[in-house]
């Protein structure tokens, strides 16, 4: 058993292609637990940004800063009465929620957070990611038809056209940076070597080709592989229903779109699977186009120095996050009132330094690299996501299928022609 | 990596294709059927990967159970069908739906008896990371004339679509 345990270490692939079912679970543990502290931390986050955006101050009273108002929210909505409308259809009402949570972490399977560090490296990898996204709006028409209400019904309507729509701009555009793992090209530096002409839709083997190519796909056949890029950009906010394109749930004119019927801890799963198909398609984008785990310039700025420089950007991270709650604990109302949220703060401060202070050290230091700075390109896309949020006023339905039909699709053919072109030439 | 519980995930799997499809036919909602075809399609994409052949599987997903089935179910849902449900079903052509099934079945069972003559059991050679790779130098090598064909085939469809539904172009 223990040799079982043991014998993986040693091995260079991901638990799912050894066979090793231990790891495995131990993998998806660790990308569900972590899915789910990053959702915890994207609510606060959102709050509180589009807040200081809005020259607000957010959350505040529930622990210092609002730091504990996620927990509180949680709470709230575990314990809060679960109603089912009278005249919805009971099965499908009861199964939506499920769909939806089902699809968002399912695809976290073959998220690649290293070049071992996923679950599973599938032959099929990015066509499963968007199958099995493109799922999760099953389960959102089946809850706007089954609450049997007119609002959801809208929400779900659009919801359905809006994906439809979208999917295939950002189809196109992934097919233009799936082309570019096979086209030989010699990266902006003219340093890379050629690939064999045989391209991949693994996760893993897209990272590899760039790292091979010795450029991120976003700068290859410039700028046509960064219009790919903006075309899925676009088109993969549409996806997750988020603002400008959030019209399913539009507040202003259906209330809460498809979930208006939903409260409690059905409610909580639709928020639970909207935020974590916001970060599997954000990892999709990283894959593609930013070089996934890659640190910046892997091949240019190569040698133990800069490999060690790179290093301990993990746990600086942290050092600059305990520096912030250290500032927040200083600027604490001097009132006896405030005394334990100060202590609280402080105690954070000393908690983050403590992760900075493990991830600094040697073996631990060796194996955080690749998630780290996977992680560090998606929480940029993330803060994209709160941006457009307090930025763009919501698009008109009409709007949006034009801006999907007439401006993406026509450009997200003309970049995949090009680029084909452009690559065998 | 060799498979594992390969029999039970295969009748497994079957079981749900077989009792979605009769759900299909069975419920008088339509969107009820829609979603239990939907499980059938995906125990269908189950199934293919049995077969090594993930990246049909995956289309399967991406096309049929993401992109049809969402089509079909907002057509359902824009068509008033409130009135249909309360009427009574019939069915005319019973006759011809008993004769089609009762030939149907016996070409079933003909394949369970003979099945062994007609389809030798064999490995199939191509290893699993391939398949992506095979298919597309079949599709794109082998028969791309065929392909092509059956491509500006779908193109014209679609003109003949929007021609029928416009009534001013």
């Amino acid at each position: 058993m223990l040799d079982y345990i043991k014998g993986y270490l040693s091995s260079d692939v991901t638990p799912g292609q050894a066979g090793n079912i231990f790891w495995a679970f131990v993998y998806i543990m660790l990308v569900f637990v972590g899915l789910s502290v990053a959702v915890i931390c994207m609510n606060w986050l959102e709050r509180k940004i589009l807040a200081h955006m809005q020259v607000r101050l957010g959350p505040m009273r529930v622990g210092p800063h609002g730091l504990l108002q996620p927990i509180a929210d949680a709470l709230k909505l575990l314990l809060k009465e679960d109603i089912m409308p009278a005249e919805a259809d009971k099965l499908v009402f009861w199964t939506a929620p499920f769909m939806v949570v089902i699809t968002a972490f399912t695809v976290f399977i073959v998220v690649p957070f290293g070049p071992t560090h996923a679950v599973t490296d599938m032959n099929i990898g990015i066509l499963f990611m968007l199958g099995v996204s493109s799922l999760g709006v099953l389960g959102i028409v089946m809850a706007g038809w089954a609450s049997n209400s007119h609002y959801p019904l809208i929400g779900a309507l659009r919801s359905s056209a809006q994906m439809v729509s979208y999917e295939i701009a950002m189809g196109l555009a992934v097919i233009a940076a799936v082309l570019m793992t096979s086209l030989h090209g010699t990266g902006i530096y003219g340093t890379g070597t050629a690939t064999d002409g045989t391209g991949t839709l693994s996760m893993i083997g897209i990272v590899q080709a760039q790292l091979a190519q010795e450029t991120w796909f976003i700068f290859k056949f410039f700028p046509l592989g960064l219009i790919a890029f903006f075309i899925f950009a676009v088109a993969m906010v549409a996806e997750t229903n988020r603002a400008p394109f959030d019209l399913p749930e539009a507040e202003s004119e259906l209330t809460a779109g498809f979930h208006t019927e939903y409260s409690g801890f059905r409610w909580s799963l639709f928020f639970l699977a909207e935020y974590s198909a916001m970060i599997a398609v954000s990892s999709i984008a990283v894959t593609l186009w930013l070089g996934g785990w890659l640190r910046p310039f892997p091949n240019y700025l190569s040698g133990d120095g800069w490999d060690g420089f790179f290093s301990i950007f993990p746990g600086f991270t942290f050092f600059i996050l305990a520096a912030i709650a250290l500032v927040g604990t200083r600027r604490m109302p001097k009132h006896p009132y405030f005394k334990i949220q100060t202590i609280g703060l402080g105690a954070f401060a000393g908690a983050l330094a403590l992760i900075g202070v493990i991830l600094l050290i040697p073996p631990v230091r060796d194996r955080i690299q690749d998630i780290y700075w996977f992680s560090a390109k998606v929480a940029a896309f993330m803060y994209m996501y709160i941006w457009y949020r307090g930025t763009f006023p919501r698009y008109r339905f009409d709007q949006l299928m034009k801006v999907g039909w007439k401006v993406l699709l026509p450009m997200g053919i003309a970049v995949l022609v090009a680029t084909a072109i452009v690559g065998v030439f | 990596m060799e498979p594992v519980a390969t029999t039970f995930f295969f009748y497994f799997l079957s079981a749900v294709a077989i009792v979605g499809g009769i759900f299909v036919i069975l419920r008088k909602n339509p969107v009820h059927s829609a979603l239990a075809l939907i499980m059938t399609l995906l125990a269908l994409a189950g199934l293919y990967l049995m077969l090594y052949a993930p990246f049909v599987a995956g289309v399967q997903i991406i096309l049929y159970a993401g992109g049809i089935m969402v089509l079909f179910l907002f057509v359902i849902m824009l068509v008033n069908l409130e009135r249909n449900q309360k009427e009574e079903q019939f069915n005319k052509q019973w006759i011809a739906g008993l004769l089609a099934a009762l030939a149907l079945g016996g070409l079933f069972v003909f394949v369970y008896v003979k099945g062994n003559v007609l389809f030798p059991a064999q490995v199939f050679k191509v290893p699993e990371g391939e398949n992506t790779q095979q298919i597309a130098v079949v599709l794109y090598r082998d028969y791309m004339f065929a392909f092509e064909i059956a491509s500006l085939l779908l193109l014209v469809a679609i003109i003949g679509a929007v021609v029928m539904a416009k009534k001013r172009i």
